[in-house]
């Protein structure tokens, strides 16, 4: 391999490095193989740019700017359960899983109430009669190949979660995986990892929550595997709740099978800085997509959300409902692909980005794509950017609603649409108090 | 109650009404019929204080004070209510939020209690019955998906739920069905107490059949054509509008 000009300086390589003389013993081979494969290729990659087309709009420089400090032991910082509090769910009670500045903490963590039908655990002590299985599994989807981002985050694979359904299992009992970071005095960096696998017509409902416990700057680089083998089912929610101050870059690789269901959603409401992508490839025939997502921004943040449907074999259905409110100068970008290959007939496909402006300063960059390449398909979708409309707002006034309560009524009812769908109550309610902080809005709703 | 002097008002600089006077006293129904595009809507709105309608020259006071020195949610609050033409839906927001919301403005704004959400279910269930109305309505959002009929009957039920002093109703019965039209009429009539007073706005003889109008007044042009009791809402039915026409303009040529 020639190395490339002119590449840009890449502060998180000495951590790589260093990870990989001191890591110890344990890991099995497989594991060990593939981080070190991962960091081969992340002293390659360049990190991207703005004249990255998939980057055009958001750059990551304050990233790059700012010195962090990776944390190879486990220290709480002080965190006890309690600051966890606000970001529990009840729903998954004794099903947790509690990782801190990346690395997984027993004692905040509560298995008591696992079914039997998963098993779930820490990637860094992966249980022998697993190995298998997840071998088959981790870095399959996520490509470290390519990916500079992924490729760092699989070089520094060590602790994570992962969350194993055997065939034909319904796990009644959401599962809940928390990344919290805690300040230390410098500025840290986390490299999550999560992988979930549902076997042949299982079912199971995982809730992903990143946040922090106080207001620190700390970046989080997640990657996120999911694989639903023929006629699985998941459901599965991605909170991202950041501190304003922190930077969070997060990728999603789902491969489905035949038959299998994939309903998710993403919400973005925390970090300076932040993306998400999420890519969804419907491998095989018969399957279905339902891939919501929410973002609500405020103050000087940025969000990005990319995301990618990619039918490759006839009889696939997706959904996409994307939702932006955005407020003071905040910045969203969505870059939605749909691609139909050649041959995957039948394809029914809809998609929709909507964005509310709360303030003339804020702006959005919304670029739905549609690449069909195969006949016989139903294809449908649309962007739009708005602000709040004034026959709605005067008829909340004929009903004696003051103008602050009706801004902050429709602005609840506008993000209500997609956070009304999620199954869990508790996910619910987490959501409208904090879309409801974020945009300083006072309004008692049940 | 109500007391409408000259009112000049448009929109975009276009007039629409153009000297209009109404006088309506607590206890009374009046109704206002005219041809499309006559004002009446305009004039609804410019009661409930629409922020897209200019109010040029004249004036209205209600219950003795300007009504034109009010914002629209003050008007409500001191219990001036319009059931829209065209009710607005609201996504995301439900039919018990949104009522609950408005109410306790209500009664903030009187120094009243507030009620919590078991107490404001217990009267919605109460008034819910007067519009007939199933009970998914309540955590269905505002208006979303409503049939015709049913936004209208949703009108009604608000205007039960809020209990106000003045309430304009805007062709409430258009597009209605029988049953829907007994339903609404039936609400209006509870409403219709000594201390309130109405403004139907209708193109229909047959909703006064079920409430019996005081007054009768025929809007053309932006300005009160002619005013009677409720039989000249059977000679509207009968003759239609052209001899309003032909007086109107026959005075417009020198107005
Ligand atoms: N927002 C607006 N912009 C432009 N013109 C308007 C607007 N609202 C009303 N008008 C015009 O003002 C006139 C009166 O309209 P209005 O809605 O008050 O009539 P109306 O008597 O209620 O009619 P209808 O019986 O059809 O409901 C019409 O010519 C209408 O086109
Ligand atoms: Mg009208």
């Amino acid at each position: 391999m020639t190395p490339i000009a002119a590449k840009e300086k890449n502060d998180f390589l000495p951590a790589v490095r260093l990870f990989a003389k001191t890591r110890g013993e344990g890991d099995p081979a497989w594991f060990a193989g593939l981080r070190q494969l991962a960091a081969a290729r992340a002293e390659e990659l360049e990190l991207p740019t703005t004249r990255d087309e998939e980057w055009k709009y958001t750059n990551i420089a304050p990233i790059l700017k700012t010195p962090f400090r990776q944390v190879f032991d486990l220290q709480l910082n002080g965190l006890r359960e309690k600051d966890l509090t606000p970001y529990l769910i009840d729903e998954t009670r004794g099903s947790r899983l509690v990782f801190v500045n990346g690395l997984y903490s027993p004692e905040l963590s509560d298995a008591s109430n696992v079914s039997a039908g998963v098993a779930i655990g820490n990637l860094g002590a992966i249980p022998e009669t697993l190995s298998g299985q997840l071998h088959k599994h981790l870095g399959a989807y996520a490509d470290y190949g390519k990916q500079a981002f992924t490729a760092l985050n699989t070089a520094m694979l060590g602790d994570g979660a992962y969350v194993h359904i055997r065939a034909g299992q319904v796990i009644e009992q959401p599962i809940h995986l928390l990344f919290v970071s805690s300040a230390a005095e410098a500025a840290t960096v986390s490299h999550p990892r999560v992988l979930l696998i549902a076997e042949r017509g299982s079912m199971a409902t995982v809730i992903e929550s990143y946040f922090a416990a106080g207001e620190n700057r700390y970046f989080t680089n997640a990657v996120t595997e999911v694989f639903a083998a023929e006629g699985a089912s998941i459901e599965h929610y991605r909170l991202q709740e950041e501190s304003d101050r922190a930077f969070h870059i997060g990728t999603t690789h789902v491969h489905q099978e035949r038959e299998s269901i994939y309903r998710s959603c993403a919400i973005s409401i925390g970090a300076e800085l932040s993306r998400h992508a999420l890519n969804v490839a419907l491998t095989d025939e018969f399957t279905e997509t339902v891939i919501d997502g929410l973002y609500v921004v405020a103050g000087r943040q940025h969000v990005d959300n990319h995301t990618v449907l990619d039918h490759r074999k006839p009889h696939g259905t997706s959904r996409q409902l994307y939702k932006g409110i955005l407020d003071d100068s905040a910045r969203a970008v969505f870059n939605g692909a749909v691609f139909v290959r050649e041959g995957a007939l039948l394809t029914d496909s809809r998609q929709l980005n909507k964005n509310l402006l709360l303030s003339s300063e804020s702006r959005v960059d919304t670029k739905p794509q549609l690449e069909i390449f195969a006949d016989d398909v139903k294809c449908a979708h649309g962007a739009t950017v708005g602000q709040l409309e004034s026959d709605e707002l005067f008829y909340l006034a004929s009903r004696g609603i003051g103008a602050e309560q009706a801004r902050a009524l429709l602005t609840y009812g506008f993000a209500e649409d997609v956070i009304s769908k999620i199954r869990l109550r508790s996910v619910r309610r987490q959501l409208d108090r904090m879309v409801l902080e974020k945009l300083h809005q006072n309004l008692e709703v049940n | 109650m109500l007391e409408i002097r000259n009112l000049h008002a448009g929109i975009e600089g276009r007039e629409i009404l153009r000297g209009l006077d109404l006088s309506v006293k607590a206890g009374e129904i009046h109704a206002i019929m005219g041809p499309n595009g006559s004002g009446k809507s305009t004039l609804a709105k410019v009661l409930a204080g629409h922020p897209d309608y200019e109010v040029t020259q004249g004036e209205i006071l209600y219950r003795g004070s300007n009504l034109l020195e009010l914002a629209p949610d003050e008007r409500a609050r001191e219990g001036v209510f319009l059931a829209f033409q065209y009710p607005i839906e609201i996504p995301g927001v439900s039919n018990a939020n949104f009522l609950r919301m408005a109410y306790n403005e209500a009664c903030k704004h009187r120094g009243e209690e507030e009620l919590d959400p078991l107490e404001f279910d217990d009267l919605l269930r109460e008034k819910m019955k007067i519009v007939e109305m199933d009970a998914s309505f309540i955590n269905r959002s505002v208006n979303e998906g409503f049939s015709g009929g049913e936004k209208k009957r949703n009108e009604i039920l608000q205007m039960a739920v809020l209990d106000p002093h003045l309430a304009v109703l805007d062709e409430t019965d258009s597009g209605l069905d029988i049953d829907a039209m007994r339903i609404v009429a039936g609400g209006v009539n509870k409403l219709a107490t000594p201390e309130k007073a109405i403004i139907l706005v209708t193109h229909y003889q047959r909703l006064l059949n079920y409430i019996e109008p005081d007054f009768v007044h025929v809007l053309y042009q932006g300005r009160i054509a002619k005013s009677g009791g409720k039989e000249l809402a059977e000679e509207l039915e009968q003759k239609g509008y052209d001899w309003i026409r032909e007086a109107a303009n026959g005075r417009g040529v020198t107005a």
